[in-house]
C-alpha cells in the first residue's frame, strides 16, 4: 500500500469512527424530541401533576430545578471563584496546594451517588438542615465546584503575565492587579464554567435523592428549609414508580430536562465563541 | 547635582545563579543614565531591582543596599507597591491595556487613589498625554481602544500611562527595541524632555542610542559593571579595555 493510499485509508477510517460518536446523541435527542413534543403545551409546563400524576403537567418540578440550580449557583461561585483565584494567583507549590490539586482532582472523580450519600450524613442529618433546598444545593454546590474551580483557573491563567506585570509596576496592589485587570479578562472563561457546572447540576438525579427530592407534594416550597420537586427525580419516578403511567408524559418530562441542560451547554459555548472573538492580545 | 539612587555592594542570584556582582552605582538626578551591554550581562534584572519588580519571580534573592532618597528600598519594612508608585517603568515591547487610551492614562492614578474628582483625573490623564507628546494626536478619540494606536504612540501612551502616577524615577527597557527609526527619535526627543523632570534609567541594546540621548553610561559584562562614566567620556575615552573593545565592536 502507497503511503498516499495509507492517508485515504486513516482518513477514512477516522472519519468513519467520528460519525459513530455522534450518530447516539443524534438518535437519543431524535427519539426524546419526536415521542415527547406531542406533550409540550403551555398547559404542560404550568400545571402541578394530577390523578396521582397520571395527568397535568410538570410545573412543581420545574420550578425546583430552577431553584436548585440558583442554589447551586450562589452556593458554588463565590467558593470555586475564590479557589481559582487563590490557585493561580496566590498559592505557590508547596504541600498545601498539592493537597488541594489533589483533592479538587479526586472531588471530579467523586460518583453523583457518593455526593448524595454526603449530602445526607452532612447536611441533612448532621447539619438539621433536614431534606431541603438548602441541602440540595450544598450538595450539588459542592459537587460542581471541580469544574467550575478549573474551568476558572484556567481562565485566570489565560491571562496574559505582562498586564500583571504593567498594573503592579504601576503602584498597583496585588489584589488591585487581579480585581482590575486579570478577573475582566477572565470572566467570559469563568461563566463558561459556571454553566457548565450549572448544566449538570440541573441535570443529577443521585444528588438531589436522599438531599431534597420529593416524590410528590401538592405545595410549592416556601422556604429553602422546604422540600422540592425536582425534574430529573421526577422523570425517574413517573418512569417506573407509578404504574400506567402515560409514555407521553415521561417523554414530555424528558425533553424539558433535555432542552434545560442543553441550553445550558449551548450558552456556554456562545460565550466562549464571543470571548474568542473579542479577544484583543 | 544630587545622587537620586545610590547602588551599594549589590549582589542578585536566581537560585544558585549569581546575576549581578557587588554593584556599586550612583543615579544622578534629574538625568538620562543608560546600561548597556550583550544580551545576558544582567542590565535589564539590575533594572528590575530598582522597582522590585524581581520580587514577583519565585526564587530570587538580592544584597546589599539600594539608596533611594537615602532610603534602603531592601530594608524589610518597605512597602513594595508604594515604592513602584515612585519609581514607574516602561517596557521593551510597548505593552497597553486593551482598553481605551484614556483608562490606561488612568489606571495608575486610579488604583493609587490619586484623584478624587472626576475634573481632577481628566486633568492628570491630558497632562500625562501632553507629557508624551500625545495629547495632540489623541484628544479628540480618548475613548478609543489603545490597541488602534500605532507601536510608536503605544509606548508614548506607555510613558503617559507611567509618568501619571507622578514618579520620581522612570526605568525604561529597552523602550525602542520594538519601534522603527521615526518612532525611535521621538521617543528619544521626549526621553531629553522628561529628563528635566524625572530620574531616567534606560537598559538598551543600541549604543548609538546610549550615546545620542543620555548623560551617564555604564557598562555591563558578566554581571559587573565594567565601566561607569559620563557618556562621554566613556565612548571617546573607555578606560576599560573590556569596554572599548565593546563599543567599537570588537566582543559582545
Amino acid at each position: 500500500m502507497s503511503r498516499q493510499q495509507a492517508n485515504k485509508l486513516a482518513v477514512g477510517v477516522l472519519t468513519v469512527v467520528a460519525a459513530i460518536v455522534v450518530i447516539p446523541i443524534l438518535l437519543v435527542i431524535v427519539y426524546v424530541v419526536w415521542q415527547g413534543l406531542p406533550a409540550l403545551s403551555w398547559a404542560f409546563l404550568t400545571e402541578a401533576p394530577r390523578n396521582g400524576m397520571k395527568e397535568g403537567g410538570i410545573m412543581p418540578a420545574l420550578l425546583g430545578t430552577i431553584l436548585l440550580t440558583l442554589g447551586t449557583a450562589i452556593v458554588s461561585f463565590p467558593l470555586s471563584i475564590a479557589t481559582a483565584i487563590y490557585l493561580a494567583e496566590y498559592a505557590g507549590d508547596n504541600r498545601l496546594t498539592r493537597w488541594i490539586r489533589m483533592a479538587i482532582v479526586n472531588l471530579a472523580g467523586i460518583p453523583s451517588i457518593v455526593y448524595g450519600l454526603f449530602g445526607l450524613g452532612a447536611f441533612v442529618l448532621f447539619m438539621g438542615f433536614g431534606t431541603s433546598i438548602l441541602a440540595g444545593s450544598l450538595t450539588l454546590g459542592i459537587m460542581t465546584m471541580p469544574v467550575v474551580i478549573s474551568t476558572a483557573e484556567e481562565a485566570i491563567l489565560a491571562v496574559p503575565q505582562q498586564f500583571r506585570t504593567v498594573s503592579l509596576s504601576l503602584g498597583a496592589s496585588r489584589w488591585q492587579t487581579i480585581r482590575y485587570q486579570v478577573l475582566p479578562h477572565a470572566l467570559p472563561g469563568i461563566i463558561t464554567g459556571i454553566i457548565l457546572g450549572l448544566g449538570r447540576a440541573a441535570g443529577e438525579t443521585a444528588p438531589i435523592l436522599f438531599t431534597v427530592a420529593a416524590f410528590y407534594v401538592p405545595e410549592l416550597p416556601r422556604s429553602i428549609f422546604d422540600q422540592t420537586m425536582a425534574l430529573p427525580y421526577h422523570l425517574y419516578v413517573i418512569s417506573t414508580q407509578v404504574p400506567g403511567m402515560p409514555l407521553q408524559i415521561q417523554y414530555g418530562a424528558a425533553l424539558v430536562l433535555l432542552l434545560i441542560v442543553l441550553s445550558f451547554t449551548l450558552v456556554a459555548t456562545l460565550v466562549r465563541t464571543q470571548m474568542r472573538r473579542r479577544r484583543e492580545w | 547635582m544630587n545622587n537620586k539612587i545610590e547602588v551599594r555592594e549589590f549582589s542578585f542570584y536566581y537560585g544558585a545563579f549569581q546575576a549581578l556582582k557587588n554593584l556599586y552605582l550612583d543615579i544622578r538626578e534629574n538625568a538620562i543614565t543608560a546600561l548597556i551591554g550583550p544580551s545576558g550581562c544582567g542590565k535589564s534584572t539590575f533594572l528590575r531591582c530598582l522597582n522590585r519588580m524581581n520580587d514577583t519571580i519565585r526564587g530570587t534573592r538580592a544584597e546589599g543596599q539600594v539608596f533611594f532618597d537615602g532610603r534602603d528600598i531592601y530594608a524589610p519594612a518597605v512597602d513594595v507597591v508604594e515604592l513602584r508608585q515612585h519609581i514607574g517603568m516602561v517596557f521593551q515591547r510597548p505593552n497597553p491595556f486593551p482598553q481605551s487610551i484614556y483608562d490606561n492614562v488612568a489606571f495608575g492614578p486610579r488604583v493609587v487613589g490619586m484623584a478624587a474628582r472626576r475634573s481632577e483625573l481628566d486633568r492628570l490623564v491630558q497632562e500625562s498625554l501632553e507629557g508624551a507628546a500625545l495629547w495632540d494626536e489623541v484628544k479628540h478619540r480618548l475613548r478609543d481602544s489603545a490597541l488602534d494606536l500605532n507601536p510608536g504612540q503605544q509606548q508614548r501612551l506607555c510613558i503617559a500611562r507611567t509618568i501619571a502616577v507622578k514618579p520620581k524615577v522612570i526605568l525604561m527597557d529597552e523602550p525602542c527595541s520594538a519601534l522603527d527609526p521615526v518612532a525611535t527619535l521621538s521617543v528619544e526627543d521626549l526621553m531629553r524632555r522628561l529628563a528635566q523632570e524625572y530620574t531616567i534609567v534606560i537598559v538598551t541594546h543600541n549604543m548609538q542610542q546610549a550615546a545620542r540621548a543620555s548623560h551617564y553610561t555604564g557598562f555591563f559584562w558578566l554581571g559587573e559593571l565594567v565601566e561607569f562614566n559620563t557618556t562621554e567620556n566613556l565612548f571617546s575615552a573607555p578606560k576599560a579595555p573590556l569596554t572599548e573593545a565593546y563599543i567599537t565592536g570588537r566582543r559582545g
